[in-house]
């Protein structure tokens, strides 16, 4: 691709007290473009993004943005925006104050803040809110007065840090829509930090996976999900997670090796035809579907979907069976060894 | 079905009087009934062997605004508040920001600041007086160096009050400052990090946002500081006793001379009702003006 980086960063490290909190972290994210930052609690999503936004100073590296040097800069000289997981609005200031607190203190001439104030609160379908105290709004209205504050601004670099983790399912999904659109109709780079899968599968162009203040993967949402790396980003990406089994249980791999495989890749077959036999453990209703859990010794999280509601006793052995092009093979360390 | 109903209301009705009447209990044996009977008393005159008390009603108010030395005691105590009120209030507010934020030996900064309001005002005062003393004192030790004369702080009615005020900002700073530290506390990080994003330097950010979120707190310590510049006069008994020719006498220590040392109960009572009366109405000037425009989260 020509299309040159527009956030860059380069072997960025930071730690405290010499405990790790990131390190080595390098990126190149385009401009306009999409990037979640995914991981579990503690796995140093957040430092990264705060790193970004210059809420914390890097030990070792450089940050880049727009082609600056920013690695030293004062978060106002950044030129970005920032969504915080708490929304940060001020409270005792209404909708419209909180959204051109900004724009106030950069002294952006009154006019022009009305016309900003009302595109915003536009986009953001605020407007007849104005002059609401954050206190007198829902999660969803708090969230998107944050949104509002944050695209006001007009700058071309927006983070958010765990925007929906405070909404409750149903509007997650809707706001996850909203975001996305604006997004695309602003043409602003985003980078996202998620501890939801399903968020950063659903949103991103591309999604950086961490664990522990390391890159596990970097990639586009399917690359993660068909060529995983590790066997760490294969258990944490997809639902139900990718099925581990060793590799001395399955004929034909040799010993010391882990053998991955997703549900849906799985078929239960007539007894006696199947490469393994297993015992059903649990069955999960879903709707369209039916998740079946299966033992079997020295695999974790195996399990088969079944079309509609077809659920079956515990403890009932099954035969299954899958195509060996659908298996994912890492060595002992757990990387990925057949590169497809 | 409707007794049932009856019963109830009557259950409720009992459980509500028998939850306010401690306070109730409380506020009219050390309140209400003093207060009657402080405005009741005002309005006899004081009786003596040969002039029995006698109802005058507003007699002994009118002895009050015809008496030069209230005037001057009324004069001393606005001018105290005055200065004593604001000064302290900023000066623990500044404290207060300082020691929130991130400077080496916090704990002991914060200790130094409250430890005036841990120490008895009587103690404070004798120490004080160690300060203030002519020759001997501090403070005149520190001119001496200078090559500064003497200087009586107590002893001359152009500097007793400032003495009287500079103690009584000392020793309620330290104390407004906890108030302030505690909401202080309260403030999210996120607010600073928004506004440090946005550019907004510490100036603005001070003064747009966490003053007005300190304002529940601003108008708490106001009605304390208002209340303690009548009430705080512990260091007078020490320190000048209303001296020198009453230049440093307040309201209150006026009102315990003429009760205790002159005896005359009713002049004593008219004015702990006028005190009464001021402090009722400015109490209620702040909190139903400037509640309206604070923002309480």
């Amino acid at each position: 691709m020509t299309m040159s980086s527009f956030v860059e960063l380069e072997g960025v490290a930071k730690r405290w007290n010499g405990q790790l909190g990131v390190e080595n972290i390098s990126l190149d994210i385009p401009e306009g473009s999409f990037t979640a930052l995914l991981g579990p609690s503690g796995c140093g999503k957040s430092t990264t993004l705060r790193l970004l936004a210059g809420l914390e100073l890097a030990d070792e590296g450089k940050i880049l943005i727009d082609g600056k040097d920013v690695t030293t800069s004062a978060a106002s000289d950044r030129n970005l925006s920032m969504v915080f997981q708490s929304y940060a609005l001020f409270p005792h200031l209404s909708v419209a104050e909180n959204v051109i607190f900004g724009l106030k203190v950069r002294r952006v001439p009154k006019k022009e803040r009305q016309i900003k104030q009302h595109k915003a609160l536009e986009i953001t379908g605020l407007l007849g809110y104005e002059d609401r105290k954050p206190g007198e709004l829902s999660g969803g209205q708090r969230q998107r007065v944050a949104l509002a504050r944050a695209i006001v601004a007009g700058q071309r670099l927006c983070l958010m840090d765990e925007p929906l983790s405070n909404l409750d399912a149903k509007l997650r999904n809707s706001v996850r829509k909203d975001i996305k659109k604006l997004q695309r109709d602003l043409g602003i780079t985003v980078v996202y930090v998620t501890h939801d899968q399903t968020e950063a599968m659903s949103m991103a162009d591309t999604v950086v996976l961490m664990k522990d203040g390391h890159i596990q993967q970097v990639g586009a949402p399917e690359e993660l999900y068909n060529r995983p790396s590790n066997t760490f980003v294969a258990e944490f990406v997809g639902a139900p997670p990718m099925a581990l089994i060793d590799s001395s249980g399955l004929n034909g791999f040799g010993e010391g090796k882990t053998i991955g495989i997703r549900a849906e890749n799985i078929e239960i077959v007539p007894k006696g035809t199947g490469r393994l036999r297993c015992s059903v453990n649990e069955c999960e209703f879903l709707g369209s579907e039916t998740l079946i859990g299966l033992n079997y010794t020295g695999a974790s999280g195996l399990c088969v979907l079944k079309p509609g509601l077809s659920k079956m006793p515990e403890g009932e052995e099954v035969d299954i069976n899958f195509n060996d092009e659908n298996l994912h093979v890492f060595d002992d360390a757990g990387d990925r060894l057949v590169k497809r | 079905m409707s007794a049932h109903v009856n019963l109830e209301r009557r259950r409720q009705a009992i459980y509500g009087w028998l939850l306010l009447s401690p306070a109730a209990l409380l506020l009219t044996v050390f309140a209400f009934y003093p207060s009657i009977a402080t405005l009741w008393s005002s309005m006899f005159s004081r009786g003596t062997r040969r002039n029995p008390s006698e109802f005058i009603a507003g007699g002994n108010y009118a002895d009050l605004f015809a008496d030069p030395t209230f005037w001057l005691v009324v004069k001393n105590n606005l001018f105290y508040a005055a200065i004593t009120i604001p000064v302290s209030i900023i000066i623990a507010l500044s404290m207060a920001l300082w020691a929130n934020s991130k400077i080496s030996a916090r704990g002991f900064v914060r200790t130094a600041y409250f430890t005036p309001t841990v120490l008895p005002m009587i103690a404070a005062a004798n120490l004080w007086l160690f300060f203030y003393t002519p020759g001997l004192g501090v403070l005149d030790q520190i001119g001496n160096f200078f090559g500064l004369p003497s200087v009586n702080w107590l002893g001359q009615p152009e500097t007793a009050l400032w003495a009287i005020i500079i103690v009584t900002i000392w020793k309620e700073a330290g104390f407004f400052m906890i108030f302030y530290l505690a909401a202080l506390q309260t403030i999210s990080a996120d607010l600073k990090e928004a506004a440090d994003i946005e550019g907004t330097s510490r100036w603005t950010y001070t003064r747009r946002i966490v003053l007005p979120l300190l304002m529940p707190t601003t108008l708490f310590i106001a009605v304390n500081a208002m209340i303690n510049s009548v009430k705080l006069i512990d260091h007078l008994f020490i320190l000048t006793k209303g001296g020198p020719s009453d230049a440093s006498k307040l309201i209150l220590y006026y009102i315990w001379e003429m009760a205790f040392a002159f005896f005359d109960a009713p002049h004593a009572a008219a004015m702990t009702i006028l005190v009464i009366v001021v402090l009722g109405v400015v109490a209620a000037i702040q909190f139903f003006y400037l509640d309206k425009r604070t923002h309480y989260q």
